[in-house]
């Protein structure tokens, strides 16, 4: 891990509480990433166990949340941090935000696996769900990455994943459409899909979110509602 | 050397505006032009090749560590160095356009117009009336009337006039010394001078005190152009307007405030602001 941008404080209390910091996000990080894999597991296998815990980890995850909250709130009374610093706490407290949504979602999914699996039945989208789901796991991952390690080099490649989500995701809901059509009594049924997918969808542009902090860390600039296109030419400048 | 390309563009303040997108300032005239400004003591030089502008009617905070020119680069702009004999200057420092280093340069003038105010306040053993007074009685003002109306504005200004009204006459070293930095001021304000040099003038009070300085330092913007050098940088984050940061006798870095403290660009910067060794 790059320390040399948190670290040569030359209180050495800072370095830790910083350094803490940044443990906490990724691990953080970490069990949200851990909810959205073992919820799309809840929901296509029907494991109700495995949906059970992803509903209790959202516990956990609001309790780090706050936790981490807590601490930035502390160094910027105590510490008054300017410049980097400054961004990177600022920075914390979004993606923590980002993070506890995500966390949120990935239980609405495990919580859809509950209800599907009251309702009955097999369903034919699982493929093009786990695909779209290991999309945005590795967005979030990828986005993760890119701030343990405080380099912004690849981000424009992770946000750009996002038009592949939202593709998918286009062609997923063409298709429960027509289910709907063709059968009424899909209905039920195909809008718990619905619900998951959109889930999923939403993850990715939470993801993209949590690069666009990281860009604003690094460089300073804020880089939100900008196109695809007009975050390439930022990041590159 | 990080500071070369500082000085290419560090001269006219209108153009770092514009380029940090800050378009509603650019009608700022600078009122104190620094231009190729070295400084020596003796053989060491104190200050670097420094250009910058300070703009009427704002408040610019030079931050550095101990030793970084700042404290000299203040004194500059009233001439204050001219009292130290192994000091030599060349460059210009332009005040409205003329340079205050010019031979024709009557240098009691220049101090009517730039005003200072030091670290630890240092009224006169006079009464509080007789100390505001003071700047006007040595032009030759001695009309009752004038003095009362001058010495009350510039309690006024100084914030003091309520806390001071009933006791005048007291002798200025028996009131607190937040209250006698405001009395200094209130000194350096009744002569209406065109600037106000500010040498860490809040760092020898207590915090209450302090806030009540920097509120002061808000208000006087109104009518001077004020130049504060301290050593606290919230401070300097809280009263001014502009900033710059510098080291070793070289001006580093000059931008507005905000961006300076969220953004600066320069390592050097970032490393003194953030509290690392660079």
């Amino acid at each position: 891990m790059d320390n040399s941008k948190i670290g040569h404080h030359i209180s050495g209390q800072f370095n830790k509480e910083l350094e803490d910091i940044r443990n906490k996000v990724l691990t953080m990080g970490g069990l949200v990433e851990q909810q959205i894999e073992l919820a799309v597991i809840a929901f296509t296998t029907g494991d109700m166990e495995v949906a059970e815990r992803v509903i209790r980890q959202d516990n956990d995850v609001d309790a780090q949340q706050m936790e981490i909250d807590l601490e930035c709130t502390q160094i910027l009374a105590l510490r008054q941090p300017a410049a980097f610093d400054l961004r990177l706490l600022l920075t914390v407290i979004k993606v923590i935000n980002e993070l506890e949504v995500v966390g949120d979602l990935a239980e609405r999914i495990a919580r859809m696996a509950i209800h599907v699996s009251d309702n009955e039945g097999k369903n034919v989208h699982y493929f093009e769900l786990q695909h779209m789901a290991d999309l945005v796991k590795d967005m979030l991952h990828d986005a993760l990455d890119a701030f343990a390690r405080m380099n912004i080099d690849e981000i424009t490649s992770i946000t750009g994943l996002d038009e592949s989500v939202d593709r998918e995701y286009g062609s997923i809901i063409r298709q429960l459409i027509t289910q709907m059509m063709e059968d009424p009594r899909n209905i039920t049924r195909t809008l718990n899909v619905l619900w998951t997918v959109r889930a999923l969808e939403r993850i990715g542009d939470h993801a993209c979110y949590i690069c666009q902090h990281l860009i604003y860390m690094i460089k300073g600039e804020d880089v939100r509602h900008l196109s695809q296109r007009e975050l390439e030419l930022k990041v590159k400048k | 050397m990080a500071a070369q390309d500082v000085r290419s563009h560090a001269i006219d303040m209108n153009s770092i505006l514009r380029s940090q997108g800050k378009k509603g300032m650019e009608k700022n005239e600078a009122c104190i032009k620094v231009e190729n400004l070295n400084l020596f003591y003796g053989e060491k030089q104190a200050l670097h090749n420094i250009n910058m502008e300070m703009l009427k009617k704002r408040v610019t905070a030079y931050i550095g560590p101990s030793g970084c020119g700042k404290s000299t680069l203040l004194r500059c702009i009233n001439r204050m160095n001219d009292l130290v004999d192994s000091a030599r200057i060349e460059g210009k420092i332009l005040l409205d356009d003329a340079n205050i280093y010019d031979k024709s340069v009557n240098v009691a003038a220049l101090r009517r117009r730039v005003g200072m105010v030091f670290q630890k306040p240092n009224p006169f053993p006079k009464s509080i009336f007789e100390n505001v007074a003071y700047g006007l009685r040595i032009q030759g003002i001695n009309d009752k009337r004038i003095l009362e109306e001058t010495v009350e504005n510039a309690l006024r200004g100084a914030a003091l006039w309520d806390e001071m009204k009933d006791r005048l006459n007291d002798n200025a070293l028996g009131i607190s010394g937040g209250q006698q930095q405001r009395l200094v001021i209130a000194r350096a304000i009744a002569i209406e001078p065109e600037v106000l040099l500010l040498d860490e003038p809040a760092s020898a009070l207590d915090p209450i005190s302090t806030l009540k300085i920097e509120e002061l330092i808000n208000e006087l913007k109104e009518k001077y152009t004020i130049v504060i050098v301290t050593h606290n940088m919230q401070q300097a984050a809280r009263v001014s307007d502009y900033t710059a940061f510098m080291y070793m006798g070289e001006l580093i870095e000059i931008g507005t405030t905000s961006e300076l403290f969220t953004n600066p660009q320069k390592k050097q910067t970032e490393d003194y602001i953030t509290g690392r060794y660079g």
